[in-house]
């Protein structure tokens, strides 16, 4: 019979990961459909009994999203502006069924192309916690998500936490996401963006990235930086859509995706824009 | 193996299964909580969610092992005692029809109440939103949470039963999970199971290799059956002429997850076996697709051209010259495959007793059923016990044969009890759709605004199998020129073979692809006779003394006229509001009201389909009603008893049922073609007056006698005159029943020539529903924001149940308009093929038009397809409406939308 280990406390996790690679379970939201009808095959690591890992911590200059932490927690956390675009996706994540089973970082490590929460995370300039017994990293999202279901964690090592920086402002997120019906939906197309502003309600910086649009979720590095300085206005998206790849589906077209994108991207603008926005 | 603990409804209980397995099927299988229902295991339907310390979560996407514990709640914990206050209010509303979803939305529904006792409807939806329910279209669901301090309806006094909201039947198992479904069905004793191994190509010859090192590899396994095994006929279908589908394939497969062989043997074993290790060699053939079909080599001999079948309807001269200042209009449409998407998979076992087959299994068709196994087994259809379990929902799909072959052959030949419960994949891969269509049509309208003529073609993709395709092309050309007077019609219609999935029955049988058709052509004349669209079809509509195009002449009850009134002021209304609305410059959003009509025949086409029911009084004084109709949710359980308490003048809750095993009830027909109510509810209407008869005649009472049943005794008054039948001393029969009464009807109708005139049903259902979108014209997404929908029916004979209908064919018929298509090998899910969630379906005013029909049981017709024919031309109208552009192929995407609004705007016309 294939092993399944259900560690209390991290060091046991890490030690049974270093010993050999397992399939690492969370909330099984992702694992489980995968797998049909059948059980799970292989060595299972059920992470979900190791202790102190999901209440969302407050830092002086971060906020840290423990590898417990599941959807809903992010819905019921104090947390401020900057995390509207993450709330409203873990809102539009599954039926409250698996908001209350997934877990965030577990959305990263999933890494589908359509993951609701890369793109949000991607604005928030999260970095990836990674722990084993050789030590702790962090990676940058970007680095830490390489292309569809690929990710930089090694088999010895366990996603621990998201970490996320405090802006030095006021910020807000926004998410825009397209699909064919209203709950249980996989994204046609999203835009996620975090602004930060000045005194003067311009923006300091903006953090912007398109999900389901390539094989991982890609900033756009243009459109961010002719938004420094500026309130945010519809107008300047055009030019800026050159890092999309869409591809065609059964959900769309390329064409269609790529469209809809940049009403998506004028729409997440349009809001970072208004006064309301700005006074966050 | 370890021991988990964890509480279970209160109790601590101890579960002894891998940690890995998945808690729904703990639940099911060592707890035999069989009312956690598993419609996907994939989180996609929610109807296995149970409340883990009192949070919902799915319980096939929760591990055993990470409830050691922790408090599990499910749908068995609600009613302890009594039913909770939320069951009663899902019985009162009627928010609960099949009932498969039933459970998952309680328990979703009860952690929203204990945190918010009085939920707000956006509230409702985001608890819901992660449990699908293909039958109510969600809205008697929030009118339940809503209420939940209601309490049960009441029981109408003797004789009151027909016209009153009384609750369904068989409602309290539904909401208690006590509800036996296919897949909670299982044999007395050990049993084994049964794997299908299907074709991953649409097209491809395939022979079986050595089997030896399979068994070798596998030694529990029992068996591997293929089609040399099939000891009768091998082929099935539901015509004479159209059994054409195999229970194996035998060497060539012609649609992608047809079966090829099964495996039989205990469930551990199967599960170890890769599909790998089946030796089947594959030669794979090129697809016959819709396109191209009746070009290329016919996948069968009854089929040349791959033409399975054509229908047609003529009548005046379709080539007369219009008169002057008439008006053309034409559109081509194309619709696509559409699921049925019920959240019960198919599931059954069957066991051999002694000589005759006995099948457990969900069925809209028990009687067909029984024919088709004897048929498979090489019996006679005496030697075939078929009883029906609950129904997860229907629609059409469940009129074709499923698990039952295999499992029939399998439990045959091995003389152990076989079981089989298909995966979601499974059932969406191998099972019928409606079709696909394809369509040209075109109609002329006088300066008078009158129609003048009416062509319609439409070719109907029916897959690889004959299936239902017959239906199709033969009600279709009777429908398609709309419910409207026209003299001169020519309707045709195809059903072409393809390598794709069989197109099988789906509420409407095809009529829902072509009123597509004819509601845009209605609308384009309109407009460019420059009248109201809601006016220009009131003018044509059908009514009483019209001829149909089939030259039929209607009776009395053609009332789509009182349909129409009843909507005009709503339709005057919302199109102001939604005027305003453009004019107040709300871009990208814009809105739109349209309209849709409908009308269809009650019954099969032209062709016998009588219903037979009996009725008995039992020594205790209680009433059985043996009803070999299936209740597939819809209702008919609880309509059949009230038609028949009223008919006997016994109060309803005196009626017992017996419903569906075939060894104790007689053929009602199949549940389709929205007949039980008209054509069983006149077989049970005649079976009690019978009944009635006999206690009167031994009372020698007069018709107006009064008849109050006591315990183990009848009263019966007349006049003044009261006298006692004791039942005690009766005779029974081997049912028990001391009297009995028969009944039986076969509507009347003619056969259609060749230019398809003749009298094909009894009895037309008509409605007209408005629909008001908002469309977002940047993106193409498509919101409804409210349907009127005024239905003919006849007699309600229980408004509730009847509400219910309405609503539920209306969130298929969004499903259809907006959202559904079924690609084969790419939506074999459903997270990819998308139905209406509970935040989809708008709310719904049902206007019921009651114009008794001179035939039907109190005046009563069905309603059950009706529902859902009008939504879809309304939706896609309203769009028109809205935004100028004419979506022609269903679904309506966000990109299909888009486009159509960029083309009307290079056109000019938006
Ligand atoms: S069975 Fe669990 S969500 Fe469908
Ligand atoms: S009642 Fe909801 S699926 Fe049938």
């Amino acid at each position: 019979m294939d092993a399944w280990l259900r560690p209390t406390s991290l060091a046991d996790a890490l030690a049974a990961l270093a010993a050999a690679p397992r399939v690492i379970l969370a909330g099984g939201t992702d694992l489980y459909p995968s797998h049909g009808t059948s059980s799970l095959p292989g060595s299972i690591l059920d992470i979900s009994a190791l202790p102190g890992l999901r209440r969302i911590e407050t830092h002086a200059d971060h906020w840290r999203i423990p590898c417990l932490a599941t959807w809903s927690d992010v819905i019921g956390a104090e947390l401020p502006a900057s995390f509207d675009g993450l709330r409203a996706a873990a809102r539009q994540i599954g039926g409250v069924q698996v908001q209350n089973a997934a877990t965030v970082i577990g959305n990263v490590c999933n890494a589908s192309p359509a993951a609701d929460g890369i793109p949000n995370l991607l604005a928030l300039d999260a970095t990836v916690e990674l722990a084993s017994l050789a030590g702790t990293r962090h990676l940058a999202l970007a680095d830490f998500v390489l292309g569809n279901r690929r990710t930089a964690r090694r088999p010895d090592e366990l996603a621990v936490a998201l970490r996320i920086p405090r802006p030095a402002g006021p910020a807000r997120g926004v998410f825009e996401k397209l699909g064919a019906r209203r709950y249980l939906v996989i994204s046609i197309t999203m835009v996620a963006a975090v602004a930060e502003y000045d005194a003067a309600g311009r923006v300091r910086r903006a953090r912007i990235a398109v999900g389901a649009c390539g094989p991982r979720a890609v900033r756009l590095p243009g459109l961010e930086a002719a938004l420094e300085g500026r309130q945010p206005e519809a107008d300047l998206v055009t030019p800026h859509l050159a890092p999309l790849a869409p591809i065609d589906d059964v959900r769309a077209s390329a064409e269609y995706r790529l469209r809809a994108t940049a009403e998506l991207l004028r729409r997440a603008l349009d809001a970072l824009g208004t006064p309301r926005a700005r006074a966050a | 193996m370890t021991a988990i603990g964890f509480v279970l409804n209160g109790r601590e209980v101890v579960a002894t299964a891998p940690p890995r397995r998945r808690l729904a099927a703990v639940l099911r299988d060592e707890f035999g909580l069989t009312g956690t229902k598993i419609g996907c295991d994939a989180g996609d339907c929610g109807a296995c969610t149970v409340l883990l310390d009192g949070a919902p979560v799915c319980a096939c996407l929760t591990a055993l092992g990470q409830v050691e514990g922790r408090a599990v709640a499910t749908v068995e914990g609600l009613a302890a005692s009594a039913l909770a206050p939320l069951q009663r209010a899902f019985l009162r509303h009627g928010a609960a029809q099949c009932g498969i979803c039933t459970p998952g939305m309680l328990m979703a529904a009860m952690a929203l109440l204990a945190r918010t006792p009085q939920p707000d409807e956006a509230a409702i939806a985001d608890a819901l939103g992660g449990v699908l329910c293909r039958c109510t279209g969600y809205r008697a669901i929030i009118a339940a949470v809503a209420d939940a301090a209601a309490t049960l309806p009441e029981e109408p006094p003797s004789g009151a039963a027909v016209g009153a909201r009384v609750a369904r039947r068989d409602g309290v198992e539904k909401v208690t999970g006590r509800e036996r479904f296919g897949a909670d069905a299982l044999p007395a004793g050990p049993f084994l199971t049964l794997r299908a191994i299907r074709s991953p190509y649409p097209h491809a010859r395939f022979t079986i290799g050595d089997l030896a090192p399979l068994f070798a590899a596998h030694p529990a396994l029992v068996r591997v059956l293929t089609a040399a095994d099939v000891p009768g006929s091998l082929c099935y279908g539901i015509y004479a002429t159209g059994k054409d589908q195999p229970v194996l394939a035998e060497g060539q497969v012609r649609h992608r997850g047809e079966p090829v062989c099964a495996l039989v043997g205990p469930a551990e074993a199967l599960a170890a076996i890769a599909e790998a290790e089946v030796p089947i060699t594959w030669d794979i053939l090129p697809p016959v697709g819709f396109d191209d079909a009746t070009a290329t080599q016919p996948l069968h001999a009854h089929a040349p051209e791959n033409i399975l079948c054509r229908g047609r309807v003529r009548a005046g001269d379709p080539d007369a010259a219009p008169p002057a200042g008439a008006v053309r209009a034409g559109i081509a449409i194309e619709t696509s495959f559409v699921e049925h998407a019920y959240i019960e998979p198919e599931a059954g076992y069957a066991r051999r007793v002694g000589d005759r087959i006995e099948i457990v299994a969900c069925t809209q068709t028990p009687y067909m059923d029984r024919d088709a196994i004897a048929g498979i087994l090489g019996i006679t259809p005496e030697q075939v016990r078929i009883v029906p379990t609950a129904v997860g929902g229907g629609f059409g799909g469940k009129l074709d044969l499923s698990v039952q072959p295999l499992i029939a052959v399998a439990a045959w030949l091995t003389g152990r009890p076989v079981r089989m419960v298909y995966s979601r994949s499974e059932s969406m891969a191998s099972t019928t759709k409606r079709h696909p269509a394809r369509i040209r049509a075109e109609a002329v309208a006088g300066a008078d605004g009158r129609l003048f003529s009416v062509r319609f073609h439409g070719d109907f993709n029916t897959g690889a199998y004959a299936s239902w395709g017959p239906t199709v092309a033969n009600r279709v050309p009777v429908h398609a020129a709309g419910p409207y007077a026209v003299p001169n019609v020519l309707c045709t219609s195809a059903a072409i073979h393809t390598t794709d999935p069989p197109a099988g029955a789906f509420r409407g049988f095809g009529v829902p692809q072509a009123a597509i058709a004819h509601e845009a052509l209605m609308d384009a004349l309109a407009d460019r006779l420059g009248l109201d669209a809601l006016e220009f079809r009131l003018r044509n509509a059908l009514r009483p003394g019209s001829r149909t195009p089939t030259g039929q002449v209607l009776g009395a009850d053609a009332a789509l006229g009182a349909c129409l009134e009843a909507l005009r002021p709503r339709w005057r209304a919302w199109r102001d509001e939604a005027a305003a609305f453009n004019a107040a410059r709300h871009r990208p959003v814009l809105r739109g009201v349209g309209i849709g009509c409908m009308w269809y025949g009650i019954g099969n086409t032209s062709l016998s389909n009588p219903s037979a029911m009996a009725i008995g009084l039992a020594r205790t004084g209680r009433i059985v009603l043996f009803s070999g109709a299936v209740d597939i949710g819809q209702g008919s359980n609880t309509v059949l008893a009230q038609i028949a308490a009223d008919a006997l003048g016994a109060p309803l809750g005196q009626i017992d049922l017996v419903t569906g095993d075939t060894d104790r009830t007689r053929d009602a027909g199949k549940t389709s073609a929205s007949r039980q109510t008209f054509v069983s509810g006149n077989a049970a209407l005649r079976a009690a007056l019978a009944l009635r008869a006999e206690i009167l005649r031994r009372a020698n009472a007069g018709p107006a006698a009064r008849i109050a049943f006591l315990p183990g005794a009848l009263q019966v008054s007349d006049g003044g005159r009261t006298s006692t039948l004791a039942l005690e001393s009766l005779p029974a029969d081997a049912e028990g029943m001391v009297l009995r009464g028969e009944g039986y009807f076969d509507p009347p109708t003619t056969p259609l020539d060749q230019d398809g005139q003749g009298i094909p049903y009894a009895s037309f259902a008509f409605a007209a529903q408005i629909a008001e979108v908002a469309v977002d014209t940047a993106l193409g997404t498509v919101t409804v924001r409210r349907i009127a929908a005024a239905h003919e029916v006849g007699r309600a004979i229980n408004p509730t149940l009847v509400e219910g209908q309405i609503h539920g064919g209306i969130a298929q018929g969004l499903g259809l308009a907006l959202m559904e298509e079924y690609v084969p090998g790419r939506t074999e899910n459903l997270h990819d093929y998308l139905i209406p969630t509970i935040g989809d379906v708008p709310p719904i005013e049902v206007m019921l038009i009651e114009e008794a029909d001179a035939l039907g049981p109190f005046g009563a017709k069905g309603v059950g397809e009706p529902a859902l024919v009008a939504t879809a031309p309304a939706i896609l109208n309203a769009i028109a409406a809205a935004t100028g552009a004419r979506i022609t192929r269903v679904p309506a995407t966000p990109e299909r939308v888009l486009a159509a609004i960029l083309a009307a705007r290079d056109e000019g016309r938006a």
